[in-house]
């Protein structure tokens, strides 16, 4: 038997849920494994059985042909199991040395032997093209450096079977890029990877197997070879799925949004948008397209209030809304769909229920005279949570204990109830499943042919080749070029990303 | 094996069961007999009508105090000048209550409510300077209350008195003491503040689970990104945050100024009203029902522990090195909680 | 939601209520309540405790160890018991303050204790003693430095200004400098009695002599005491006379960390209240000059023992003064109160003794008593 791990009829349960019931992986030697499923589905469940995180009620883990206890983390180590967390565990004042050997010091005379361990990450670094600087202090970093620390800590716990957490979420298409031939690197120096994902076309692209979940249960294990991303989908909903989104063309009216010279500044004070302009016409969605970190946060922030403009102005329809307060702009007809859901859209200790009147909590019928009337409240939570699909066992749970994708389905519930004019999606679909994009995205088409205007943000091409009308691609501050998304490709687009104008024309 | 609930519930407990065994066993190692102590200490606390009288009437400014302290904190802010906001509030009480002669009815709340306006305005100004300059609360808190101090023995030596170190009592018609509640306690301080304080509890459930203002201070409390994101002013919200807290640590010096003591006197240091008032707050959890609990076991302990030198014959040194230690247990529920959570992964 | 929280706090409560009634009741043996168990104590007081004459006194923050005022007292009372044959918690005891807050609950709670008569240590204690013992006129309370009302409470004065005048002529006869310095506690009318009583004898010996008055504005406060200090001496002030009950124990630790390092300089402390000699130690030499000896014991077992005969002073304010030598000036460092200061001393304590001299008392008087000069 060739297979390094082996989970077998593995039954997981929690009060109250069978989180995993009856699944089996089979990893074999040197493959590049998917875990696909939906969020929820129990991923993350079993491969902290793996991991040693939890024990499970029935089944049994076999790794390399021999039955295994893993009682612990520690165990799981010891046989060679490594995990690449989504949530990086790493200690931002230290260097990525320090990080690496964090409870596994060289020691020498009752100190840490740091040299050693610098010497040793450098060859580790090399052997598998991972480039990391072993010297550099992580807050120094890119985020993809600091999944290579994360990648090399367990390589120098001697891991021979990576486990990867959704490792591209966080990542940029460039950074997913490089991330693609490390694994491939690895595999090649004889290391086995799981792959935990629910994006098909990564799976496409590196994995030799795919097992899916669904709900809980074991649908079955696929080789990518002879399966294609529909059929991968409708394994893991348990449904057809539609990829390209259907949208009539758009029939775009009056300019609602028109930004003219906007230069704004970071929190750092360096000028990130730099006397850009555009237009948005009502009944149709504009795509910005970019490179992470060309100004399209600052952007946003300051169309919707929470930055301020050095200059420029940002109208809507006949109104000035430059340099208002964030809830001047939202009462002008702005809905928001925040990039970062966590740190803007929610508050994640606040019901989910209460969340969806963030708001509009201060008008009646949820307030009145000062008074909240949380009946109110609370009814419209449930009409909403019904309307948008919102998966949670009522609507006084935490929006903290929902999924990522409930929760975001939440958010565009909330700020695609208000009948805004113009709504600004950030980052609407990142880190969600299949099924949950495919709902989002057809809202937003929805919202278009009301009439509305929306200005998308995404930094996954795909995404706004799918849904935008126009494209329009920002770099270093400023819109550079706009184009139709069936007069261009990836391959163009990206060129224009990287600020390569000379593309323009031949590209049309 | 525990459910969250029971872990919430058995926190506490947990804490104060730890608090009172390490008691006892720092009573035995010194050779006092810790059923002895804690026996005096229960007497000293709820012996008579008279102890039980004065335990209430230490757990009067406690429970605002743990308020002032609790009010700030759902709000994300860690208001450490309570104890200069009971100062100026005490003041402001007293100086009222000297000052006029009306008729109760007027006096009393006019009193009452100067301390609070004071309090206030000692929250005011931190705030201010946090939701603007972006100065932490902490810093500027701290050095309030050293301001608050040396702020109020002027005034009790300059201008309420001729030089004197103690102001002349509060008039009776501004006076918070009750002849009917102390001849009941036989003469215990108790006073009617007791009522505001509860009143205040009261208060400040409502104003922070039913009222929009406390939905917004709530939201800022967890998150102030988001709250900015959905429209609420985070800098306006932290001053109220802030004033409000003041007043709640005002009142906790009408208490005093009012009804414990009736008037001020020149202090060399610090009262810790106000500096118990956070480990009460932690220990209620921050919430106006669970403060006034942990308020009652303060108090409990604080004049509780006056009689054990007496009736149990442990030195003073001990008895405050034991009562720190409950303090200790109760204030680290933190990590009992971390503790469960370990135990309750492992049982899994 | 409500509900949850609930259930905390009532558990919260049951629990403290379960563990210490449980502590209370193990010890009655299985008997309901504390009451018992505080029945029996106050049997055993008055049984055992000779005669059925118990006293007691409360402290301020200071405590019985502060080397000064509280532990004089206590020292008092100690000789009480001693003389007659009582001991610690039977027959006398004491109850230390931790804060201002607690000064009426140990004075009710030793009224309920059943002792017969209750000592205020300081004049802070002034009101809460009034308070009291307007509340239970068959008790016998007295207040030691302050004066209260009440048919029920003597009052225990001293002529502090008399035997503060005397230190202020050892001062000004000790200094090379013609620099003394004056640390009070807290600014108020009795302290001011010791600062007049001290700047008039200093300028009674040389009328151009300089003396820096400060307060530390606490009893308690040993650091402030330190700060002080550091800064008279460092001004070239070589005689400090403190009347700051533990505050001045700062003033005895930064002259000894002085002399220390430089034993050839002049450093001297007053002490006040009891003969502060031991305070002062240092290897062989000592810093204590004197002094002013307040026999705050001389006091509290006159009057205790006056109570206890029956001829309880209610309602009196006594005066404890030079002539009763309950007020004197240590002479313990023989090496530094040399012949000459003791001399000087003698001399104007005949003076005050006779009348001749009428010491000033507030800062009034020393105004119209230096400008006599």
């Amino acid at each position: 038997m060739d297979y390094v791990i082996e989970m077998l009829n593995i039954r997981k349960e929690f009060p109250g849920i069978v989180a995993n019931d009856n699944i089996n992986l089979q990893v074999k030697k040197g493959e590049i494994h998917a875990l696909l499923g939906e969020n929820g589905a129990g991923k993350s469940t079993l491969m902290n059985v793996l991991f040693g995180l939890y024990q499970p009620e029935k089944g049994e883990i076999k790794v390399r042909g021999d039955k295994a206890n893993i009682t612990d983390p520690n165990v799981a180590n010891a046989l060679g199991i490594g995990m690449v967390h989504q949530h990086f565990m790493l200690v931002d004042t230290f260097t990525v040395t320090e990080n690496i050997v964090l409870g596994s010091e060289p020691r020498k005379v009752g100190t840490v032997d740091i040299r050693k361990a610098e010497k040793e990450v450098k060859e580790l670094s090399e052997r598998y093209g991972l480039n990391v600087d072993p010297k550099a202090k992580i807050r120094d970093i890119s985020v993809g450096m600091q999944q290579r620390v994360e990648i090399l800590k367990t390589l120098y716990r001697g891991a021979e079977i990576l486990i990867f957490d959704e490792p591209t979420a966080v990542l940029t298409p460039q950074e997913i890029k490089e991330l693609i031939e490390i694994m491939q690197s690895l595999v090649k120096e004889g290391k086995s990877i799981i792959l935990i994902t629910h994006k098909l076309k990564e799976i496409m692209e590196v994995c030799d197997r795919c097992t899916v979940i669904r709900k809980g249960q074991g649908i079955g294990t696929v080789d990518v070879s002879e399966t294609n991303p529909t059929e991968l989908a409708s394994l893991m909903v348990g449904r057809e799925v539609s990829f390209s989104t259907e949208k009539k063309p758009a029939e775009p009216k009056e300019t609602f949004l028109s930004i003219k010279d906007l230069r704004v500044k970071d929190a750092r004070g360096v000028e990130m948008v730099k006397g850009l302009n555009l237009e948005v016409k009502a009944g149709e969605i504009v795509g910005i397209a970019g490179v992470d970190g060309n100004g399209q946060s600052e952007l946003i922030e300051a169309i919707t209030g929470l930055r301020k403009s050095e200059s420029g102005t940002i109208q809507l329809h006949e109104k000035v809304i430059t340099n208002l307060t964030p809830r001047k702009v939202t009462q002008s007809g702005v809905s928001h769909i925040p990039q970062d859901r966590h740190k803007f859209g929610l508050v994640l200790d606040f019901p989910i229920g209460e969340n969806m009147v963030l708001q509009s909590y201060y008008q009646e019928p949820f307030s009145k005279n000062g008074v909240m009337n949380f009946k109110n409240i609370y009814k419209k939570a449930q009409e909403l949570i019904d309307e948008y699909d919102v998966r949670t066992p009522d609507a006084y749970t935490k929006a903290r204990a929902l999924s990522g994708g409930n929760q975001q389905k939440a958010i565009i519930g909330r700020e695609v109830d208000r009948s805004p004019d113009l709504i600004i999606a950030a980052q609407p679909t990142r880190g969600l499943d299949v099924g949950a994009i495919e709902f989002i995205h057809k809202k937003l088409i929805e919202e278009r042919d009301k009439g509305r205007a929306v200005l998308l943000l995404s930094f996954e091409l795909e995404e706004i080749m799918n849904l935008s009308d126009r494209i329009a691609v920002m770099f270093d501050g400023q819109i550079v070029s706009q184009v139709k998304p069936e007069e261009t490709n990836e391959q163009h687009l990206g060129l224009l990303m990287a600020g390569n104008k000379e593309e323009k024309a031949g590209g049309q | 094996m525990f459910s969250n609930k029971t872990v919430n519930i058995l926190i506490p407990i947990i804490s104060v069961v730890l608090g009172l065994l390490s008691g006892a066993i720092i009573m035995v190692a010194f050779g006092y007999n810790p059923v002895a102590g804690y026996a005096a200490l229960w007497n000293g606390a709820f012996g008579d009508a008279y102890f039980l009288g004065e335990t209430l009437r230490q757990v009067t400014p406690y429970i605002l105090s743990g308020l002032a302290v609790a009010f700030a904190l759902r709000t994300g802010l860690l208001n450490i000048g309570v104890e200069g906001q009971v100062f100026v509030g005490w003041i402001a009480s007293v100086w009222v209550g000297i000052s006029f002669e009306l008729p109760m009815i007027i006096h009393l709340p006019l009193a009452v409510l100067a301390a609070a306006l004071a309090g206030a305005f000692w929250g005011f100004i931190p705030g201010i300077l946090k939701a603007k300059l972006g100065v932490h609360e902490v810093i500027v808190t701290i050095m309030m209350n050293y301001i608050a101090l040396y702020i109020s023995n002027s005034l009790v030596r300059n201008v309420l008195t001729d030089g004197s170190d103690q102001t002349d009592k509060v008039a009776k018609s501004a006076s918070l003491a009750s002849d009917w509640l102390a001849g009941m306690t036989y003469f215990s301080r108790l006073h009617w503040g007791l009522l505001i304080a509860l009143a205040m509890a009261f208060v400040m459930w409502f104003v922070l689970n039913k009222t929009t203002r406390g939905f917004e201070l709530r939201a800022v409390g967890f998150n102030q990104n988001a709250s900015n994101y959905a429209g609420m002013s985070v800098g306006k919200n932290v001053v109220l945050a802030m004033v409000i807290s003041g007043a709640f640590a005002g009142l906790a010096g009408a208490m005093e100024g009012l009804g414990t003591f009736e008037y001020m006197s020149v202090k060399s240091g610090f009262t810790n009203i106000g500096f118990d008032g956070i480990a009460v707050a932690l220990l209620g959890a921050n919430t106006a029902f669970g403060v006034v609990l942990a308020a009652f076991l303060f108090g409990t302990l604080k004049i509780g522990a006056l009689n054990m030198p007496t009736e149990a014959g442990v030195p003073t040194e001990l008895v405050e090195i034991v009562i720190a230690l409950i303090i200790f247990f109760v204030a680290s529920s933190y990590m009992i909680r971390w503790i469960i959570l370990r135990f309750k992964r492992e049982g899994k | 939601m409500f509900k949850s929280r609930f259930l905390l706090m009532f558990s919260l409560l049951l629990a403290i209520g379960l563990i210490l009634g449980a502590c209370g009741s193990s010890e009655d043996g299985g008997e309901a309540g504390g009451d018992t168990n505080e029945k029996e104590e106050k049997e055993q007081t008055s049984g055992e405790g000779n005669g059925d004459f118990s006293v007691a006194m409360v402290t301020d923050v200071g405590g019985v160890d502060d080397k000064s005022f509280n532990q004089s007292a206590w020292e008092g009372l100690q000789a009480f018991g001693e003389e007659h044959g009582l001991s610690k918690g039977e027959g006398f005891d004491y109850a230390q303050s931790e804060s201002d807050a607690d000064y009426t609950t140990n004075i009710n709670r030793l009224v309920r204790q059943d002792y017969n008569l209750i000592f205020g240590i300081g004049y802070l204690l002034q009101p809460a003693i009034e308070e009291v013992a307007a509340q239970y006129p068959d008790t016998k309370f007295s207040v030691v430095d302050s004066v209260a009302k009440g048919d029920n409470v003597a009052s225990v004065t001293f002529k502090e200004h008399q035997g503060s005048f005397l230190a202020g002529v050892a001062a000004a006869k000790k200094t090379k400098t013609n620099k003394i310095g004056f640390v009070g506690g807290v600014d108020g009318d009795l302290i001011n009695k010791f600062e007049a009583g001290y700047v008039a004898g200093a300028k009674s010996v040389n009328p151009d002599i300089d003396v820096d008055v400060q307060y530390a504005e606490s009893f308690a406060a040993a650091d402030k005491g330190k700060l002080i200090a550091s800064n008279m001496y460092s001004k070239g002030i070589d005689v400090i006379y403190h009347a700051s009950g533990a505050t001045g124990n700062g003033v005895f630790a930064q002259a000894k960390d002085l002399k220390k390092n430089n034993p050839d300089e002049d450093y001297w402390v007053i002490g006040v209240d009891r003969d502060q000699y031991e305070e002062g130690a240092i290897e062989d030499t000592n810093v204590t000059l004197t002094s002013m000896v307040k026999r705050v014991d001389i006091a509290v077992q006159d009057v205790a023992n006056q109570a206890k005969q029956g001829e309880f002073p209610g309602g009196k304010v006594l005066e404890y003064g030079l002539d009763d030598d309950a007020i004197s000036i240590a002479r313990t460092n023989e090496e530094a109160l040399n012949e000459e200061i003791i001399a000087a001393v003698e001399d104007w304590k005949e003076k005050i003794v006779n009348g001749d001299v009428e010491v000033p008392s507030n800062r009034d008087d020393l105004k119209t008593y230096v400008d006599s000069l």
